[in-house]
């Protein structure tokens, strides 16, 4: 019998991660890698904690024969400083593709985010993967991810025996998700910004463990919005998720930014603030042609899921 | 709000004949009823008991040529902007939503700094106002929507009113986009919007003080002006120029039809009011 491929998941501690993990350890070897914690996955998933930037890291290449990367791991806007998060996320990142060039990983998936489009009154509705990124000119808080996003493309073409697939979902929501809207719909009470509802698309967990699978496996190189074709305007989606709206004052602007840091919300910090005011939608056609692909749960999936949770 | 104020907003919101309508256009919406520039019924409902109000009641509204909208596919309706607020585009939106012909939902361009505005941003956006990019533009031809467009922008809008009924220049955007989508355009002469809001100047420091394009000194009155509506037929351009100098001659051929509508609908006019 032909030995299992082996992959590595970053970020394993994370629900995503841990639900692609648990689709693909039936077909692979799967070695777990998360810098917070060594994550029990049970046998027989082999699980590291360790810090990329670590020469220790290189010893986990050097011990398997690693196939394919899916590099999921971040530390996210809301934790450590944005010094030590540029160091994780970016330096440790071209860390990760730089050994998977020295051992000959033949295929690699970085998972980036909708938020590095920039929020901005004059975005135009459905951009696509072409759309200059405009996040790191609207806040710096930000630039780890956009730098992150670069760091990929500039890889992605610079070095093509990596075969490269960046996919930049739009919110990611359902059961265990952390990210700022997804905590937000979890909680009874949801800040908004007086006057001001954006357009919103959110894909479910599931959903997303699927996209990541399918581009992992089918692996055609190339950056990949991914998105369903359905949107709702935000204060919507918090009524839906059985949330409180709490109007934060929008007039002047300067107060809104005074409201956010005296309240000090994690599901409202200052530099999110615009993706509280304006919409970014994502077109995510490309990849639902490229990989056949469309996502099972619907909106209001989702928002039952935080109303049933409350 | 009292039982007697719900009752009248009630009677004004709710409308069979306009329900009909909103049956009849044809839309892009999601499983979660939005578009992707945040169209929604809901936001038309609660919009189009007052537009119904403002055409019928106040500006009394008197639509020509209106069977020369294609019943579906593309196209783009261009008219002269006017008036300081968008009272026109509400209105031209409102006859191509009753248009007896075919109903048709139409979106229109708007000025780009709108979306900052707290409340009028998601408003507009609700009833089918999208920020004048031309990426929104080519989406919505590829979807075969109806586009207003007013290609003198803020320069026509914030004009004053001893311009009026003075074509401003006319941006080139709306000629690339017919040729390129070959939608056809459907030039649409607007006589009475320009007489409603009188602006004598534009207070340009304030204007940059607020960030706005223009601050009107104005009478603080919006006169019940009479409106005529007249559309033209259709015309097509082939994409087939090489230079911007032969698409400003094909500007100038679409400004000029949108003169003669002006200019006979202020002919056939006895009276302002």
């Amino acid at each position: 019998m032909e030995a299992k491929k082996k992959i590595m998941v970053t970020g394993a501690a994370g629900a995503l991660a841990k639900k692609v993990i648990d689709r693909l350890k039936r077909d692979y070897k799967v070695i777990a890698i998360d810098f917070r914690t060594t994550v029990d996955l049970g046998i027989p998933v082999e699980s590291y904690k360790v810090d990329f930037n670590k020469r220790i890291f290189e010893d986990v290449f050097r011990e398997h024969q690693i196939d394919g990367v899916i590099h999921l791991g971040r530390i996210s806007a809301s934790e450590l400083n944005r010094f030590t998060r540029f160091n994780a996320n970016v330096v440790g990142t071209k860390k990760l593709f730089d050994l998977c060039r020295k051992y000959h990983v033949p295929k690699v998936l970085v998972l980036s985010t909708y938020f590095v489009y920039g929020a901005s009154p004059y975005n135009p509705s459905l951009l696509d993967e072409k759309t200059p990124i405009k996040a790191a000119e609207l806040t710096m808080d930000l630039v780890d991810s956009v730098e992150l996003d670069n760091l990929a493309n500039i890889y992605l073409y610079k070095h093509p025996e990596l075969n490269i697939t960046i996919l930049r979902p739009c919110n990611i929501a359902g059961p265990g998700v952390r990210n700022t809207f997804s905590k937000l719909l979890a909680s009874k009470t949801a800040p908004v910004v007086w006057g001001f509802s954006p357009l919103m698309q959110f894909i479910h967990i599931d959903d997303m463990r699927d996209a990541i699978c399918l581009a992992f496996e089918k692996n055609i190189p190339g950056l990949y919005n991914v998105a369903p074709s359905d949107y709702i305007a935000f204060q919507d989606a918090v009524k839906q998720s059985g949330s409180q709206p709490f109007p934060i004052p929008s007039i002047p602007p300067s107060l809104t930014e005074a409201t956010s840091k005296f309240l000090n919300w994690d599901t409202f910090p200052p530099f999110l603030i615009n993706y509280y005011k304006y919409p970014v939608i994502i077109d995510g056609s490309l990849f639902e042609r490229t990989f056949d692909y469309k996502p099972k749960k619907s909106l209001t999936d989702i928002f039952n899921y935080y109303r049933g949770i409350k | 709000m009292t039982k007697a104020t719900d009752k009248i907003l009630q009677k004004i919101m709710q409308n069979d004949e306009l329900e009909e309508y909103i049956k009849l256009f044809p839309s892009n919406v999601s499983a979660s009823g939005y578009d992707p520039w945040g169209f929604n019924l809901a936001g038309v409902r609660n919009t189009i008991g007052i537009a119904k109000l403002l055409y019928e009641k106040y500006f009394r509204v008197e639509a020509f040529g209106l069977e020369n909208i294609p019943k579906e596919g593309r196209c783009l309706v261009i008219g002269n902007h006017s008036g300081q607020l968008p009272i026109d585009g509400l209105l031209v939106g409102y006859a191509l939503l009753t248009n007896p012909h075919a109903p048709r939902a139409a979106k229109a361009m708007m000025e780009r700094f709108l979306p900052t505005v707290p409340f009028i941003g998601n408003w507009l956006n609700s009833v089918g106002a999208v920020i004048g990019d031309p990426v929104n533009c080519e989406r919505m031809l590829d979807m075969d929507e109806t586009i207003i467009v007013f290609p003198e922008g803020v320069r026509g809008s914030g004009k004053l009113f001893k311009h009026r009924y003075k074509l401003q220049r006319f941006g080139h955007g709306f000629m690339h986009l017919a040729m390129k989508h070959k939608a056809p355009i459907i030039p649409v002469g607007i006589v009475g919007c320009e007489e409603s809001i009188i602006s004598f100047a534009d207070m340009k420091p304030l204007a940059k003080l607020l960030g706005i394009p223009y601050a009107p000194l104005v009478i603080p009155l919006v006169f019940p002006t009479k409106v005529y509506l007249h559309f033209g037929k259709p015309m097509y351009f082939e994409n087939d120029v090489h230079t911007e100098h032969e698409v400003q001659e094909r500007v100038n051929v679409v400004k000029a039809e949108i003169n003669n509508l002006i200019q006979s609908g202020l002919t056939e006019r006895k009276s302002i009011f």
